[in-house]
């Protein structure tokens, strides 16, 4: 088997390029990233496919034996409507943070998580939890006898 | 019995719905299940007492090896009874516990009612993993049944510490199962245990199976939980954790001990963590106030007791060891059932409070007194029988030698007198007449609440009598053991050494009660022995805040720092094995043909310039270009579907985007500081050189003739089609394309739902009359008065579409219009012409279906969101459903008449125009890939078109009558 050179180096610009704005914390830039990546894959699907030939519809002639292989191109149309579903799912999301969401610029981008917690907030998560653990031992403690009890009682 | 664990299942799920009209009498109607299952266990008697076993199997997952199989031997037997009988009546006796109104109470009834059954099921399996699972079903019932009272908090916390050490032991177990289930080569608990096997990989196996047992038994250091889980009803303590659940633990250890109780450590741990739950549960109920909790400690200490025993090892050990099991479920449920009655009654369970019950309640008081005596030891009661079998047995092996006799003989024991002084106290706290307290008032609750701890108490007198009959039902268990013993279960065996232990623990027992100050104070000094609760909360408390630092560690960074993460350790794996590689493709030449250099440069540049560009619009201009630029390649790489497909893609993707960008600002916001952004370029290039690098090895590494070359053949004979493309799609591979069509529904739903905030169905407005009355309004000519103003002009000059006149002045292009008037219905047709000749040439349903959608995309941006509903008056929910179901009902079609799934038939005609056409099953199949894709384009423009326009305009009043105000208001 041979590589079109031509093609590798294009697939890798397009994969470089599209990582890169992946990388961005722009909704937007995201998907033009994603769209890019998704261009790059179908390319790669396409070198490794093997050689160029005849359209792979069967006619009944010679040009049957030069067919391109058909089955990456199954792969491939799959792959196009599937990133056309989920990039118009995507920019479904920008508008809705955007828009709807009122967020303005911020809605557009990625946010960091947990940068703004504070230990106060991560221990508030684990309070109904203590809680319930803490009236537990303290049932369970209310009911052990003590040799003064009866003192205290006797004096409440 | 398999028919017995559905019936269980499928009255459990009902029992919701009966209690709505029977109330607390459901517990009644649902008795008769577990009543059942203990007399068809009753029938099984004379093939046990034989020797011999009764099986049963169903095939479940023969790959693995597991069966729903099923075998009732001595000991199964003996524990189905318990479960089921005591089952049942603590089942009548919740009918009088509750009230008609206890929140929550149909829940409780199923749980309960399946708690019995997965407790059958546990004790009949016969195979390994179906028993793990039963296994795990009682751990999650048992959390639910324990935090019953929801609003409770204790009742919470209690339920998942509860949960928590059951499961984390059920965890341990599970990897000693499938240890000892590989090596035994079968996952048959019976031949497990025959196989005795030994090995170092069985003890560790055999060790993790203990970790599961003594944890579900709740014995030292996992003991904490069963006191804590006493927050649930009395009921579900009374059954759950006195007889059935906690039984689990001792089942599994005397399922194995015929064969493992020789495997090194199996004595040593349950003889001593025994010993020691025995002694730390009887110590911590000498000082319990709570009723309950007395019998709770107390509970863990006869469960350490019963390890020990069963654990022990040897004929006369099993034989103790079975008929204390008995003892121990006979007494314990009936105290807590009495225990249950008290609180009912009285109003409290701390016995500081009560006074004088045993004068009002004669025969509570006497029922409680058999089954305290029973759990003392007393004769002549069925528990007295068992502990002297015990110390017998005990003893016997001391006299041999043995130490661990001596070690478990003293330490038992020493914790039969402390079983002594509790027993005392619960009888002496819970009925005796305090002097000082006013006698307690107490609520009547009916006879019929004494009938199940009756009976039981009832039965623990018969049993002591009938001692020696017993015997002969238990004795097979006892057979099983390695080695011969001559020990029968007697209520007399004359004056020998364990009667003399039986008596001086009996006195010390009466001793350390009457010296109960000197106790008192003796607890509070010495703390207590272990304390494994705190230190289970320090775990909990640990990992809860480890696991949250973690996160917030790993995870702070956000979208772009997960993906940066996954794409080095992508780049760094596939780098060190590419490096790895020696297999290289024959040669690398510079192109395939002239022409691909040229398109190359033109999308290379174009991906760049998308990268750099800071105006929406441009990036996206430009990311089409290299779609373009894609259709160009696939065009002459010999793909004429693929670029077909792509072409139309890249269009709709272009226009879609049009429609959210104009609500966007035009540029970009850039929030990457330029130190990042070099990071961010490297991991890029990264990226892309490795991909390079593994398209050319996967190209050179290819050896195998590709599957494609008999699809020609397949795709003529098999689907009547030239274009083996969409054969594929439609046929060869028509699952694939099934759930592409999948996918696709969901992703048209998710936009619909991220827009449309209040209904996904009839969102797009309609024009208003009748059919005659749209059409007319647009047909009349209207002559233009060349003076009146252009408005007026504009809205009744005669319109080329039928919504045209709703679009305001400014937006309107006749241009457009016209062009979209003479074009839409040749698209359609066009479409549907791809559509059928897919099969044969480039097209097909997905083709067709984007020419559709590209159509209305056009009537959309020409005659606005009223064109759109005009042109498809259909629901797009209702469009994409017609397809899958067509789709669908290809697939279930070719079932009936006896083919595969998704296998084709095929009429042939000729036909004018289309030519040979052979329309088969397929393309009805096709057809519904075309309605799944013209409905997704439809959902995407009612949402990102027809909706984006509402809000705007919405928006826009808004703003109108809030400048209004303004206005007004700046004019004051």
């Amino acid at each position: 088997m041979t590589v079109s050179a031509t093609l590798v180096i294009l697939m890798a610009v397009l994969y470089a390029v599209g990582i890169t704005v992946m990388l961005e914390r722009s909704l937007t830039r995201v998907l033009i990233g994603f769209m890019l990546v998704g261009n790059a894959t179908n390319l790669l699907i396409l070198i490794v496919s093997g050689p160029s030939g005849s359209a792979p519809i069967v006619t009944g002639t010679a040009s049957d034996e030069s067919m391109a292989d058909p089955v990456p191109q199954v792969l491939m149309l799959t792959a196009i409507v599937i990133n056309f579903g989920i990039t118009a799912f995507v920019l479904a999301l920008i508008y809705r943070s955007w828009w709807l969401a009122q967020l303005g610029d911020q809605g557009d981008s990625v946010p960091d998580q947990h940068t703004e917690d504070t230990h106060a907030q991560t221990e508030a998560i684990f309070d109904s939890v203590d809680l319930d653990g803490e009236a537990l031992q303290q049932a369970l403690a209310d009911s052990d006898e003590h040799p003064d009890d009866d003192e205290k009682e006797k004096r409440s | 019995m398999a028919l017995f664990l559905l019936a269980f299942l499928v009255v459990s799920c009902a029992t919701p719905f009966l209690t709505r009209w029977l109330s607390t009498r459901v517990f009644y109607v649902i008795s008769v299940l577990p009543f059942s299952a203990f007399a068809y266990t009753l029938t099984q008697t004379p093939t046990v007492l034989a020797g011999e076993t009764i099986t049963e199997s169903i095939p479940w997952i023969p790959q693995l090896g597991v069966a729903l199989s099923f075998r009732v031997d001595t000991l199964a037997w003996l524990l189905a009874l318990i479960v089921t009988g005591i089952g049942g009546l603590v089942l009548v006796y919740c009918a009088r516990y509750f009230s008609r109104d206890e929140p929550g109470l149909g829940r409780f009834a199923g749980l309960l009612l399946a708690f019995a059954g997965t407790m059958y099921g546990l004790v009949t399996a016969d195979d390994i993993i179906v028993m793990f699972m039963f296994w795990e079903i009682t751990s999650v019932l048992s959390y639910l049944l324990i935090g019953h009272y929801v609003d409770r908090k204790e009742s919470r916390g209690a339920a998942l510490q509860a949960l928590l050490v059951t499961t984390f032991g059920g965890l341990a177990m599970l990897v000693g199962v499938v240890m000892i289930s590989v090596q035994a080569g079968t996952t048959s608990l019976a031949s497990i245990v025959d196989q005795e096997l030994s090995s170092p990989a069985t003890t560790a196996a055999i060790m993790l199976i203990l970790v599961g047992a003594l944890s579900k038994s709740a014995i030292v250091p996992f003991h904490f939980w069963l006191p804590a889980a006493m927050a649930a009803p009395t009921p579900v303590s009374a059954y759950l954790h006195a007889a059935a659940m906690v039984k689990a633990g001792i089942y599994l250890v005397g399922r194995l001990a015929p064969g493992y109780a020789e495997t090194p450590g199996w004595r040593e741990v349950l003889v001593v963590l025994g010993v020691w739950a025995m002694l730390v549960g009887a110590w911590r109920s000498l000082r319990q106030y709570d009723l309950k909790l007395v019998l709770a400690y107390g509970t863990v200490s006869q469960l350490g007791f019963l390890m020990v025993i069963v654990g022990f090892g040897g004929y006369d050990a099993a034989l103790a060891g079975a008929a204390l099991l008995l003892a121990h479920a006979c007494y314990k449920a009936a105290l807590f059932l009495v225990v249950g009655i008290v609180d009912h009654r009285a109003g409290t369970r701390d016995w500081r409070k009560l006074s004088g019950i045993g004068r009002q309640n004669r025969v509570l008081a006497g029922i409680t007194l058999i089954a305290v005596a029973s759990m003392a030891g007393i004769p002549p009661l069925f528990g007295f029988v068992a502990k002297e079998a015990v110390f017998s047995a005990f003893l016997h092996a001391a006299e041999d030698g043995d130490v661990w006799g001596w070690v478990a003989l003293i330490g038992t024991a020493v914790g039969s007198v402390l079983t002594v002084a509790y027993s005392i106290r619960f009888f002496w706290g819970a009925f005796w007449t305090r002097p000082n307290t006013e006698p307690t008032k107490l609520h009547s609750d009916g006879w019929a609440i004494l009938i199940a701890p009756g009976i039981l108490a009832a039965v623990t007198v018969i049993f002591g009598f009938g001692a020696s009959v017993i015997d002969r039902f238990l004795v097979p268990y006892a057979e099983t053991m390695p080695g011969t013993g001559d020990y029968h279960l007697a209520l007399w065996h004359g004056f020998e050494p364990a009667l003399g232990i039986s008596a001086v623990v009996v006195l010390l027992g009466v001793i350390l009660f009457i010296r109960r100050k000197w106790v008192a104070r003796l607890q509070d000094a010495v703390s207590p022995m272990m304390d494994s609760s705190r230190g289970y909360w320090f775990i909990v408390q640990l990992i809860d805040r480890l696991s949250a630092r973690t996160t917030i560690f790993a995870q702070r960074g956000g979208l772009p720092q997960y993906l940066g993460t996954i794409l080095v350790v992508y780049v760094l794996t596939l780098g060190v094995a590419s490096s790895m590689n020696r297999t290289w493709p024959d040669s690398i030449r510079p192109w395939d043909y002239p022409e691909q250099v040229l398109i190359a440069a033109a999308i290379g540049i174009a991906a760049v310039m998308a990268g750099q560009a800071k105006q929406r619009m441009s990036a996206v201009l430009l990311v089409g270009t290299t779609g373009f630029g894609m259709v160009a390649l696939f065009a002459l790489h010999g793909a004429p579907d693929l670029a077909l497909t792509q072409a139309l893609v890249e269009m709709i993707t272009l226009v879609v985007f049009v429609l959210v960008l104009r609500r966007l600002p035009t540029r970009i916001a850039q929030r990457n500081k330029p130190v990042k952004r070099l990071v961010r370029a490297s991991i890029g290039v990264a990226v892309g050189v490795i991909m390079a690098v593994v398209a050319v090895i996967a190209l050179g590494a290819r050896q195998e003739e590709s599957i494609g070359t008999e699809w020609p053949r397949l795709a003529v004979e098999g689907a009547h089609g030239m274009n083996i493309v969409n054969v594929v799609l439609v046929d060869i591979r028509a699952w694939d394309t099934m759930g592409e069509i999948s996918v696709l529904v969901v992703v048209a739903t998710g936009i619909a739902s991220l827009l449309f905030v209040t209904g996904r169905a009839g969102a797009i407005p309609r024009l208003q009359g009748s059919k005659q009355q749209r059409r007319g309004r647009n047909r009349r000519r209207v002559i233009v008065d060349p003076l009146a103003p252009g408005a007026e002009a504009s809205s009744n000059r005669m319109s080329w579409l039928l919504a045209g006149r709703t679009l305001a002045r400014g937006h309107r292009s006749v241009l457009l219009e016209v062009l979209v008037r003479l074009l839409f219905h040749p698209a359609i047709l066009v479409s549907v012409y791809l559509l059928f000749a897919g099969h044969n040439a480039p097209g097909g349903g997905f083709a067709g279906g984007l020419l559709a959608g590209l159509a209305l995309v056009a009537r959309y941006l020409a005659g606005g969101r009223y064109e759109l509903a005009e042109a498809i008056p259909v629901d797009a929910g209702k469009i994409l459903g017609t397809g899958l179901i067509l789709a669908v009902g290809t697939a279930i079609g070719a079932m009936f008449f006896g083919g595969v799934a998704l296998q084709s038939a095929y009429l042939e005609a000729d036909v004018p125009i289309l030519g040979h056409l052979s329309f088969g099953t397929s393309t009805i199949f096709d057809f519904g890939v075309y309605l799944v894709v013209v409905g997704l384009t439809l959902d995407i423009l009612r949402s990102l078109g027809a909706e984006i326009d509402r809000q705007q305009e919405q928006a826009d009043l808004s703003e109108e009558a809030q400048d209004d105000f303004s206005e007004s208001e700046a004019a004051r």
